[in-house]
């Protein structure tokens, strides 16, 4: 159960793991997400699914390496087992024919956004994909996303590939030359999706985020992830993760997210203490090094 | 207290002693750890019986013909049966004796509301006009069960050959693990789905250690292992699997959801927001299941508080309240909207959180909470009140004094108000009806639902009540599955 089959660097500390989970592989559809635990002692973290193959039995993650959770992940061999996995969870994303759907990724957003842009693009979609990066080296998924799109566009910060600038800029690009798309789709950091609602809230375009506040349970048990959707309480983990962009209170999600930023920088320092770096393989559980 | 020699003497001549002798024995003391030491660990809090103080205490049972107390036990365990055996030292078979309803004696000896149950009818407790003065029966059942363990006298049952049939529980709570036990204990093959990386459900994510250490929990689940009930984390019923693949595409003959109340009710008062917000579930959660005590060592993180106030007058608010001064909190404040008297908690887990130096407020509750610029808690809003005429609940009704209003520095809020059934089995199984609360609504003799061959009990049918209620409405549940499967009739 839950054996990395494949494990390869997409870029500078992102990882795409392949695991096997048959039955997860079998029902998750777009936008679901999963939550992992990767040894004893650690975090259960949710992860959005950015692929699976219901015939071989397996899902792909893309993990950036963050903190201590992720670099333990991380650092898991091919052929080694992920000690929990739980899932799918969450509700899907809402596919249906809209007309012209833009999907806006930054960084690692392009993972959770890809199956959508399948889906969206099955339905019969005209997708169009914003895909922004810090710089070249960063961008990830490109042929992926190419494939799921009618057209893609690349923003770098630095501009090494594309346009330089950020991914509002080309959305904004796209609506001052006439553009109306019929729904856009943002996945990314917190400010990047607040940016892209913004920036449509004017023209009225609907507009869906997927927010990964912190969760514990992810099934809707203890209302940590809870986000102010319309002035309402809502829980990322059982009514969404994805919401209305216009109605999300990101500042406040923001705030809620950085609520362990201490506590998360103390795990990772003791971690790498014990002689573990980030997102490398080998001695890879807390407690394996101290029985060296 | 009487010395050793004395106290053997009670015990040899229980049967020469009338039941004014009896009666007469005083009731026998529980040692626990010191308030002082144990609100900075989270080790248990009672010690337990000694064999001795035991038998002593057995001997204040009058072994009534009537077996009064039997009656206020939901799961109708026969109390003097048991206590009997204890009398006589045959700790073994008295713990076999509540096994036989009973598969999680350890934890009941421990959670039980014993004094609104069967020490309540207890004729003892009656007799003295005082349910304080009844045998302490919960104290003889933690005893039993702690006896068994510690000395490896756990014995399997002799099992049944199997029926062929195959159940799926959902929830390795409380219920869950009744109707799980009692199955296999039919012979049908119990198969347990968890959503959790960890069974036990409420008992290991609710429940502190320092009430329930988990160590005792899971050896409650090993037995259950070794009746032949098989169990399935990570598995989220509703998710991973829907009620209808398993029983159309899975195999299983019937379906029991115990999934229990799991659904936190926050207040909606503003500023719920703010970093520094829990509700008592994620409190816990994070303390008991993902270890946050042991942080770093272990990796999931609870915020480092100084000043907490928890909201609620139950025993889950106590379990946080508690829970917050092991976790180093210099001030934990306990803000209920009534009196002590309407405090829904145990008087035991009351007067245990003010001996740790819990600080009730009582007569407040909670307008608003305030942050400071970066998002975290600052302070609680809270306004002050009294009790006007009862309401619908019989209780009076808290009423809010004008202009009352003040202010709580505080870095942590813990909502202890309730909680509601989580609703991803139900909305995913449109057929199982459900009630306006989203309660399921269950035939209350057998469990059944409005779904053939799915049946339901525990918080998720009763709102959020008790692990022995919960345990009680898995016993009749497994009896009318087991009837189910044997006549396939609905």
């Amino acid at each position: 159960m839950n054996r990395i089959v494949e494990k390869r660097e997409l870029a500078d500390r992102i990882w795409l793991l392949r695991i096997e989970a048959p039955r997860i592989a079998m029902k998750r559809k777009a936008g679901q997400f999963i939550m992992v635990r990767s040894h004893d002692g650690g975090e259960r973290i949710p992860l959005t699914i950015a692929d699976s193959d219901p015939e071989a039995g397996t899902i792909t993650l893309v993990v950036q390496v963050v903190g201590k959770s992720t670099s333990a992940l991380c650092s898991l061999a091919e052929g080694d087992q992920v000690l929990d996995l739980a899932g799918p969870l969450g509700k899907p994303t809402h596919i249906e024919h809209f007309g012209v759907a833009v999907m806006v990724a930054g960084g690692i957003g392009v993972a959770p956004l890809l199956p959508i842009a399948k889906a969206m693009k099955q339905a019969g979609n005209r997708v169009i994909s914003i895909l922004g990066a810090r710089s070249k080296d960063l961008l990830i998924l490109q042929g992926e996303m190419a494939k799921a799109s009618d057209e893609v566009r690349i923003v770098t910060d630095d501009g090494s590939e594309g346009r330089r600038g950020l991914v509002t800029h080309e959305l904004q690009s796209m609506l001052d030359s006439g553009m109306r798309p019929d729904i856009v789709v943002a996945i990314g950091p917190a400010v990047m999706m607040k940016a892209v609602s913004e920036l449509t809230r004017p023209y009225q375009i609907k507009t869906v985020v997927s927010l990964n506040p912190v969760m514990v349970d992810g099934t809707g048990m203890c209302g940590g992830c809870r986000v102010l959707v319309g002035g309402k309480n809502q829980f990322a983990c059982v009514d969404g993760p994805e919401f209305d962009g216009h109605l999300v209170d990101f500042d406040n999600m923001m705030a809620r997210q950085r609520a362990y930023a201490e506590a998360e920088a103390t795990s990772l320092h003791l971690w790498e203490e014990q002689g573990h770096r980030i997102g490398e393989e080998g001695c890879r559980l807390a407690g394996v090094k101290e029985s060296e | 207290m009487k010395n050793e020699a004395e106290l053997r003497k009670i015990v040899e001549n229980y049967d020469k002693m009338t039941a004014k002798e009896k009666m007469a024995i005083p009731r026998q003391d529980m040692p626990e750890q010191e308030a002082e030491v144990r609100r900075h660990n989270i080790q248990e809090v009672p010690f337990g019986f000694d064999e001795l103080h035991a038998m002593v205490e057995a001997c204040r049972c009058l072994d009534c013909k009537n077996k009064v107390c039997v009656e206020g036990c939901p799961v109708g365990v026969d109390i003097p049966a048991f206590i009997a055996l204890i009398r006589r030292g045959d700790f073994r078979g008295a713990a076999a004796k509540i096994r036989e309803c009973n598969c999680l004696p350890a934890t009941t000896g421990r959670v039980c509301p014993q004094e609104t149950q069967c020490q309540l009818f207890c004729t003892v407790g009656k007799a003295k006009k005082d349910p304080e003065q009844s045998v302490s029966i919960g104290r003889l059942e933690r005893f039993v069960a702690d006896w068994e363990r510690e000395h490896g006298a756990l014995e399997v049952p002799p099992i049944p050959l199997s029926t062929g049939k195959k159940v799926a529980i959902v929830g390795s709570g409380p219920a869950g693990l009744t109707v799980a036990g009692d199955l296999a204990k039919m012979g049908h093959k119990a198969v347990v789905f968890e959503a959790f990386h960890k069974l036990g459900g409420v008992l290991i994510y609710g429940i502190p250690e320092f009430r329930l250490p988990k160590a005792i929990v899971q050896k409650e689940i090993d037995y259950l292992s070794q009746l032949g009930v098989e169990f399935v984390t990570n598995a989220v019923i509703g998710q991973t699997y829907s009620i209808d693949e398993l029983l159309n595409d899975e195999g299983y003959d019937a379906v029991f959801v115990g999934t229990g109340a799991g659904l936190p009710v926050f207040l909606n008062i503003p500023g719920e927001q703010w970093v520094g917000v829990y509700s008592a579930n994620e409190y816990l959660t994070r303390a008991n299941l993902m270890q946050a005590y042991t942080f770093p060592n272990t990796d999931t993180p609870i915020i480092a508080s100084k000043k907490v106030v928890v909201f609620g007058g139950g025993n889950v608010a106590m379990d946080a309240a508690r829970t917050a001064l092991r976790m180093g909190a210099e001030h934990v404040y306990l803000s209920y909207r009534r009196s002590f008297e309407e405090m829904p908690a145990r008087i035991e887990e009351i007067e245990h959180a003010r001996d740790e130096g819990v600080e009730f407020m009582i007569l407040t509750n909670p307008k608003e909470i305030l942050a400071d610029d970066k998002g975290r808690v600052r302070a609680a809003v809270l306004m002050r009140m009294e009790l006007g005429e009862p309401d619908a609940s019989g209780r009076r009704r808290p009423v809010t004094i004008p202009g009352s209003e003040f202010e709580l520095e505080v870095d942590t809020v813990i909502e202890a108000i309730g909680n509601g059934p989580n609703p991803m089995i139900t909305a995913s199984t449109p057929d199982i009806q459900t009630n306006k609360w989203g309660n399921i609504i269950a035939d209350p003799a057998t469990g059944k639902t409005t779904k053939r061959g799915v049946f339901a009990g525990g918080d998720i049918v009763l709102g959020a009540a008790t692990v022995i209620l919960a345990m009680g409405e898995g016993r009749k549940a497994a009896r009318a599955i087991d009837e189910y499967l044997k006549t396939g009739e609905w």
